[in-house]
């Protein structure tokens, strides 16, 4: 059994149909999932380069996690909502390209860590209890989350 | 020489063509420069937000603008750098791309409000560096940075769209003019 018909079903919806039959809407998608990362990007690392010891260093991690979080989380929204309509479109060559399936298995665990452990870690003051604890988080992140970027940039780059 | 003249005898140098017809040179340093997104323009971004009193409200302009800053500069570097060799990869097509010239000209803004900036609102920083909500001359600034980087991103990823591309005629005569395009005429 393979998951190709249900990838065929995928591109044959109507949002992504309407997509693929637009010049302009994947490009402005695309654009904004862009911004989105760059936002991402930003509530990401000035908390994980805190956690690093770079950075806002004189600020608690707890603070500067707690005013980030909404930016944080309105990004990944704008993410998610953007990068499924992508898919929509495109889901066929998706299913053919090895990018994206690096790309679909890390974001489950980028968004599972940043919810749990990094989360656990920044709101409590285990943060500056455990300073090699709070490195090794801090590094994770950033790989997950650059990991997810790269595959996604290398998506365009396949097939 | 015309700059289109020096984009086309760029074009014909050894390194333009190895980067334009590299299998993963090319690919790597486009991504290196999306990636760079999340630093620079994140980074960027959330000083602009401070300025505007939308995050971080209780840490100090100035101990955001110092700790930033290296980084802030860093990432630029990365994105000049990177930009630089992508222009050097594809010189006549992108000097010749409208969206290429939009976001020189969004470039050349962003850096104008960085230098108004400093001369103007950043000298002033110690009067209202613990202020919840920045004055008005400091968020004027934090909006129009957010907005110009926001365009160029935008200007940036159209530039690998060919729809207004000189050698795809007929283009509306606007669009033959921004784009500098040299059409024969019939």
């Amino acid at each position: 059994m393979t998951l190709l018909p249900w990838f065929e079903w995928c591109e044959a919806s109507a949002l992504g149909s309407g997509i693929r039959a637009s010049k302009w809407l994947f490009p402005v998608i695309e654009s904004v999932h862009l911004l989105g990362l760059a936002a991402l990007g930003g509530a990401l690392l000035i908390v994980d380069l805190r956690l690093l010891g770079l950075g806002l260093r004189k600020q608690p991690v707890a603070r500067l996690a707690r005013d980030v979080q909404p930016w944080l989380v309105g990004s990944v929204l704008v993410l998610l909502g953007t990068g499924v309509s992508l898919f929509l479109s495109e889901a066929v060559k998706c299913y053919y390209s090895t990018p994206f399936w690096v790309k679909i298995t890390t974001i489950p665990l980028a968004l599972l860590f940043t919810a749990t452990v990094r989360q656990r870690i920044v709101t409590s003051a285990e943060a500056s209890a455990r300073p090699l604890l709070s490195k090794l988080v801090g590094l994770v992140s950033i790989l997950l989350w650059v990991t997810v970027a790269a595959a996604g940039r290398w998506i365009g780059f396949s097939g | 020489m015309s700059l289109l003249g020096v984009c086309e005898w760029l074009a014909a140098t050894r390194g333009s063509i190895a980067l334009h017809e590299s299998l993963y040179m090319y690919p790597l340093l486009e991504s290196a420069h999306v990636l760079t997104l999340m630093l620079f323009v994140g980074s960027a971004a959330m000083l602009d937000l401070r300025l505007l009193g939308l995050t971080l409200r209780e840490v100090p302009v100035s101990e955001v603008l110092a700790r930033l800053l290296p980084w802030l500069k860093a990432g630029f570097a990365v994105m000049v750098v990177t930009g630089v060799l992508l222009f050097y990869a594809i010189p006549v097509r992108t000097y010749q791309s409208i969206f290429f010239r939009i976001k020189v000209l969004m470039l050349l803004g962003a850096g104008l409000n960085v230098w108004i900036f400093n001369r103007r609102v950043r000298r002033s920083v110690g009067e209202w560096d613990l202020a919840r909500v920045p004055p008005r001359a400091a968020r004027v600034a934090a909006a129009l940075s957010l907005a110009l980087w926001a365009g160029i991103v935008v200007a940036g990823r159209m530039i690998a769209y060919n729809w207004f591309d000189c050698d795809l005629q007929p283009q509306p005569a606007l669009v033959n003019w921004a784009a500098g395009c040299v059409v024969p005429q019939p």
